[in-house]
């Protein structure tokens, strides 16, 4: 008895240091950037002014950067990581061929950011700059400035959309493969077709789980910092489109931290965290929210 | 015999680690940039004295923040304290000690890598924004044998706030009214154009991804790399190859006594005009804390060795040494460090 107690106990105070880890983060966070709040107020979030030299400072350029490859990666890895997670669930789910395309996956989740972050700026960026030479005249005659730099907004996603691949398509195979047997069997006895299966039954069971693996490809997207700073050009504007360079919250803060010799430039870095912290915060909120609702009542 | 074997080296072990435990140990953090020499130096200084240095590079606003906070016994910086930051101590005044000088050149990605001529004008212009492509007047005018692509000009620059970044924007803000008004000095700036890369490493790999792109690296990476450089017009009107020594007779100019001055565009005659010291810093009055006499000691010591025998290992390492002048001027500064107000070294 006394060792169940005792495993209970451990157990929760575990679990108490874990809540209150976040709590020391977030209470840290708020009291780094306190200066900074302070001196530009709620206006720090909607400046796109950033200039070190004279302590003008404000967050914009960044969540947009942040929001922008996020979102664009999430959109562009979808429909890879999908198809990857229902043809291992579903249709492949036993063989070599099953076991290399799982492995892979799980060899991409496995690589640090830093070689993303090389294989882009050494193979993606010449050719999207390639590409952006062939847009160029494109560009102009509908009045979008291309530069081809090659590094900018779309280089950043295409990274990030590769790395997120893994997060989104292990747990949407996991829940896939969960799918009750006797409800797709019931499907098939109405005489409904693999595809409709996968259309009606499947997916649809499956979909607060799969959602909840996009959350953590979102997460993951939303966090990057080291392949992101690599290939995005590292400008502190808000970028005007798909092709410009920008830079990213996490990234700026890596960048600057180091050197930021005056205690306001410090304090707004820190602030841009907490920006960083209070979004990631809102979208798994939303994303709980929307998990609970599609869960199917069993 | 076997047993005995191992008994003794055990033994030899604990010996050693008795010696090492009556050796000082010392503590320090900041700029990056010297991180490699500091490295080299306190290796050296290890095997020949025993005492052992231990130097993190966390960039120089942490090493400011650390020596601030007491939690090292020096940090090391690209730029000098403001009166402000000085301020900060006010019962004990933070000494600078030079331990070498770096540069920064303007590097570019052009064909057959030719050695450009370039003035200040030049420059700034290039970096601001108004100089657009390498066929304009103002550099085919200086470099007449060359022949210079009608390429757009990408300016590259740091997107991580750096020394380097600092010298570079310092140089601009002297030589140029324009730079000064719209972008000043910093370690990060608000940059009117062009692309970030993350340290030397990453402004070097984008301009030589991009043809006809343009940027600054610190000189030692620029060599060791292989990179062509511009040829920089200095203020006395001398076209100045970056060089350990041309960066060395920088120093020249007339220089204040606590050596925290910025040296870029000097008035020396053959010295390149982007040049810059990297300091140590640490208290005048060592008897701080809890610290002992034996720590104040080494510490001293170990500054008296890295800007006299020390100085041997910047060369090697494509650092630019002390010249004596400024070597003169750094023995006054740590001779006037105190323990419970009686000078270290005599």
């Amino acid at each position: 008895m006394r060792r169940e107690r005792l495993f209970r106990n451990l157990l929760r105070l575990a679990a108490w240091l874990v809540g209150l880890n976040v709590l020391v983060i977030s209470i840290t966070l708020f009291w780094g950037a306190s200066p900074t709040l302070r001196h530009f107020g709620l206006g720090f979030l909607w400046s796109s002014h950033w200039n070190p030299v004279t302590d003008e400072f404000g967050a914009l350029p960044f969540l947009a950067g942040t929001l922008a490859t996020s979102f664009l990666a999430l959109a562009l890895s979808l429909p890879l990581s999908l198809s990857m997670a229902i043809l291992l669930g579903e249709f492949l789910r036993v063989g070599w061929l099953s076991n290399v395309f799982k492995s892979l996956v799980d060899l991409i989740a496995a690589v640090p950011s830093v070689i993303f972050g090389y294989w882009g700026l050494m193979v993606l960026v010449p050719l999207v700059r390639e590409a952006e030479m062939w847009l160029m005249p494109l560009g102009q005659s509908v009045g979008i400035e291309i530069m081809p730099y090659g590094v900018g907004v779309l280089t950043a996603s295409l990274v990030l959309a590769v790395m997120i691949i893994p997060n989104t398509a292990a747990i949407a195979r996991e829940v896939l493969e969960l799918v009750p047997r006797d409800l797709k069997e019931a499907a098939y006895s109405f005489g409904a077709t693999r595809y409709e299966v996968v259309r009606s039954v499947i997916v649809p069971y499956a979909r607060s789980g799969i959602f909840a693996g996009i959350l953590l490809s979102l997460g993951r997207a939303l966090g990057e910092t080291m392949a992101v700073t690599m290939v995005i050009g590292n400008t502190n504007e808000m970028p005007a489109n798909l092709f410009a360079p920008a830079n990213t919250m996490a990234s700026v803060i890596a960048n600057e931290l180091a050197e930021a010799t005056t205690a306001i430039h410090y304090s707004s870095l820190i602030a841009v965290g907490l920006v960083l912290f209070l979004v990631t915060t809102v979208i798994n909120f939303i994303g709980t929210y929307i998990i609970k609702k599609m869960t199917v009542q069993a | 015999m076997k047993i005995s074997a191992t008994i003794l080296t055990i033994l030899a072990v604990l010996g050693l680690g008795g010696a090492a435990l009556a050796a000082e140990e010392l503590l320090g953090a900041g700029a990056t940039f010297p991180e490699p020499l500091y490295s080299k130096m306190f290796d050296v200084y290890y095997s020949q004295t025993g005492n052992k240095v231990n130097y993190q590079g966390i960039g120089s606003g942490g090493g400011i923040q650390q020596i601030l906070g007491k939690t090292v016994d020096f940090g090391g910086t690209d730029a000098f304290l403001t009166p402000e930051q000085l301020a900060k101590s006010p019962d004990n005044s933070l000494l600078h000690i030079p331990t070498a000088m770096g540069a920064v050149v303007v590097t570019y990605n052009l064909p057959g890598k030719p050695q450009l001529k370039m003035t200040p004008d030049v420059i700034a212009g290039i970096f601001l924004g108004g100089i657009k492509s390498w066929n304009d007047s103002r550099i085919t005018g200086l470099n007449p044998g060359v022949q210079l692509p009608g390429d757009p000009i990408v300016v590259v620059h740091r997107s991580d706030g750096s020394g380097t970044t600092f010298v570079f924007t310092d140089y601009l803000s002297k030589v140029s009214p324009d730079w000064k008004n719209k972008v000043g000095a910093g370690t990060a700036v608000k940059w009117p154009l062009g692309l970030g890369g993350k340290g030397n490493p990453g402004v070097a790999g984008l301009v030589q991804q991009m043809k006809g792109a343009v940027g600054y690296v610190e000189l030692s990476y620029a060599k060791k790399n292989n990179l062509p450089y511009a040829v920089v017009k200095n203020r006395a009107g001398n076209f100045i190859v970056p060089s350990i020594k041309s960066v060395s007779l920088a120093a020249g100019a007339s220089m204040p006594d606590d050596t925290r001055v910025s040296i870029t565009d000097t008035d020396a005659k053959d010295g390149y005009p982007i040049s810059a010291f990297t300091w140590i810093l640490v208290y005048q009055e060592q008897a701080y804390g809890d610290r002992k006499a034996g720590k104040a000691k080494a510490l001293a010591k170990l500054l008296w060795w890295m800007t006299h025998e020390g100085q041997k290992y910047n060369a090697d390492l494509l650092y630019a040494p002390l010249s004596g002048e400024v070597k003169t001027k750094a023995e006054k500064i740590i001779k006037s460090m105190t323990f419970n107000g009686q000078p270290i070294l005599k």
